[in-house]
């Protein structure tokens, strides 16, 4: 999951500015993106994720800043000339060309004889799952085959970065998550660079080696998934990526190793400094944010390892495997969301049921 | 049972619409000199009277060089005229487009006699170029419209993607662009070539001593002997319009079912 310590960077993003008009799209981004890596772009609707893509692309020009490709400055190269190739959204697939002239339509200035460039399809189409639909017409493709030849065509060219601008937004559910793991694996085999632009923070988790969340214009936090997910850094980070639950609390005390807490309906613990990611020092009212999987409803005769409390089902919403429900805990203003697993010997609970709970202060996150 | 209103309506507007078109045959192939019933017997002499007719024959010259040479001429300033509404975004478009587009709208003898004055005050003689300027005036904002639906039914990415492989601006236009606005194109030549044929006014106040097909018909009218050649002129115009209407609708179903697009309707 994590990036190779050696990794060497691919793209360096310094400082990038882009406006339009009086618009600010991109208020100066950062990042540096390593060869090989699986890189998400992650965020909601015009946060300037595209835009930061297509700027890697050269389809758009930034306003100030550098953005390099494998140590080059990409200033000034056009994106005909860039190392680097697309996955539209729209996929932008050929409909007049048939599926092998839309694979192949990148060959068209490449000096090899033909037969090596049929060969050269043939791989692409392979690779993608697709061989044997050469000769089908482009517009008689379902939206996942049209996925497949976008991706085909970009990758047979072999860039140096891949980029798919929210590749998989069409596609329905099942076939969304046969496309991920595809996609990983066919990430793996080629060894390029991929960045994915996405607004679906479960599949940026799933896919990507590090994602940076972006909030209008800037990058709020960018790290691997495990990481992002366990230490937001921010409420608005921690509210985008899965479910947190927030409850105020106060800093009683800190010290190099410890923080001491005073969490409303919880009580007093002490967490790690690492578990308050935002950084700095404050003392008074802050708020303490846990993943509705850290609590746990605890069965007749279960002990809790850690710390127990009190809670009354608000309600119950059943998921087939997975249970949720809102909890009123004894002593907080308002319900908070657990997760449970549904295995043999957990019954679904009903409304209003009192139940002891167990949590952890190991899976609190301090946000100031 | 209620009254029929709507079929008796249909029928009685297809009547007044097409019963002109079916005399011209009927009076074509009459023997009798007189555009009167009753018919006086089958007759081709009116189409072997075509064959001889040397200023009959000139002026479809003429009309059909103006023509071919209008269709083309608007339906490339069309095309610049569209990709530049449908893909870029500058200042006054908005008033520039409307502009291009005002002939459309307003009253050719106008435009005519406008031209007319333009024409003899830069001293351009009057004659065949002159009526494929008035021409290209009056039938560009046609293939502007025309175009402009195909160019704006086109997704942007294909344009990016092309460019994004590895292609030029220039010949993304030739291999993306091109192919997949064919249709409308085709259209628009069509459009152009008829608009022109049969325009009047424009050929008669530019044309000079140039006579085009729809200005010798008039001609001919003072004289009822003549009538029923141009019967017969007639009939073969309705033909080829015909043929030619159906060879375009072909070619545009067959574009659309190449590419797999929605079929939005053309001319039939």
């Amino acid at each position: 999951m994590t990036a190779v310590p050696d990794a060497k960077p691919m793209i360096e993003i310094r400082d990038v500015h882009k406006y339009y008009g009086d618009y600010h799209a991109l208020r100066g981004i950062n990042a540096v993106i390593n060869a090989g890596e699986f890189f998400s772009l992650l965020g909601p609707s015009g946060c300037g994720k595209t835009t930061l893509l297509r700027t890697i692309a050269g389809f758009e020009d930034i306003s100030s800043g550098a953005i390099l490709i494998d140590g080059k400055d990409m200033h000034e190269v056009p994106a005909n000339r860039r190392p680097t190739n697309m996955v539209f959204q729209s996929y932008a697939i050929f409909p007049h060309l048939t599926v092998e002239q839309n694979v192949g339509f990148g060959l068209r200035k490449d000096p090899r004889s033909p037969a090596e460039k049929a060969k050269a399809v043939a791989e692409a189409l392979a690779m993608v799952g697709l061989t044997g639909f050469g000769t089908r017409a482009a517009h008689a493709l379902s939206g996942g085959q049209r996925q497949r030849v976008a991706l085909a065509r970009a990758l047979i060219l072999k860039p140096k970065v891949l980029l798919l601008d929210e590749p998989l937004s069409a596609l329905d559910k099942k076939m969304r998550e046969t496309m991920q793991e595809e996609l990983i694996k066919l990430q793996r085999q080629v060894g390029i660079t991929f960045i994915l632009v996405t607004h679906d923070q479960e599949e940026a988790l799933v896919m990507s080696d590090r994602i940076a969340v972006m909030f209008e214009g800037e990058i709020a936090q960018l790290d691997d998934p495990e990481t992002l997910y366990r230490r937001p850094n921010s409420r608005r980070v921690a509210e985008f990526i899965g479910v947190m639950n927030f409850v105020p609390g106060k800093v009683l005390s800190e010290t190099a190793g410890r923080i001491e807490l005073d969490v409303q309906g919880l009580g007093r613990c002490q967490i790690a400094p690492a578990q308050a990611p935002a950084g700095g020092r404050a003392t008074g009212e802050i708020s303490v944010g846990f993943r509705p999987e850290t609590l746990t409803i605890l069965y007749e005769g279960q002990a809790a390892s850690d710390r127990e409390c009190m809670g009354t089902i608000a309600e119950v919403v059943y998921f087939g495997d997975m249970t949720y429900y809102d909890v009123k805990l004894d002593g907080v203003d308002r319900p908070v969301r657990l997760s449970m697993r549904n295995v043999p010997g957990r019954p679904v609970l009903d409304l209003g049921v009192r139940t002891r709970i167990a949590w952890s202060p190991g899976a609190l996150v301090l946000f100031r | 049972m209620k009254f029929p209103w709507l079929r008796v309506y249909s029928w009685l507007y297809l009547v007044f619409l097409f019963a002109p078109v079916f005399l011209l045959p009927l009076f074509a192939f009459n023997a009798g000199t007189v555009i009167a019933f009753p018919l006086q017997g089958f007759s081709l002499k009116w189409f072997a009277a075509l064959l001889d007719n040397e200023s009959l024959h000139e002026a479809v010259r003429n009309s059909l060089t103006i023509a071919i040479t209008v269709s083309v001429v608007s339906t490339t300033l069309g095309i610049f005229a569209a990709r530049a509404a449908t893909r870029y975004d500058f200042r006054g478009k908005g008033p520039m487009i409307g502009l291009i587009m005002l002939p459309l709208v307003m009253p050719e003898v106008i435009l005519a006699v406008a031209l007319l004055v333009v024409f003899l005050q830069i001293a351009l003689p009057l004659g065949m170029l002159a009526i494929i300027l008035g021409h290209i005036l009056v039938c560009t904002p046609f293939c502007i419209a025309i175009l402009n639906g195909a160019f704006l039914s086109l997704d942007k990415s294909l344009e990016e993607a092309a460019y994004d492989l590895g292609e030029t601006r220039i010949s993304t236009f030739r291999l993306i662009i091109l192919p997949l606005v064919m249709p409308g194109i085709i259209s628009s030549l069509l459009i152009a070539f008829i608009i022109s044929l049969d325009e009047f006014i424009m050929a008669f106040f530019v044309g000079g001593t140039t006579v085009t097909l729809p200005i010798y018909i008039f001609s001919q009218l003072r004289f009822p002997a003549g009538l029923p050649v141009i019967m017969a002129l007639g009939t073969i115009l309705v033909c080829l319009s015909i043929l030619l209407l159906s060879i375009a609708e072909y070619v545009r179903r067959r574009g659309v079912a190449r590419t797999g697009a929605k079929d939005t309707g053309g001319f039939l």
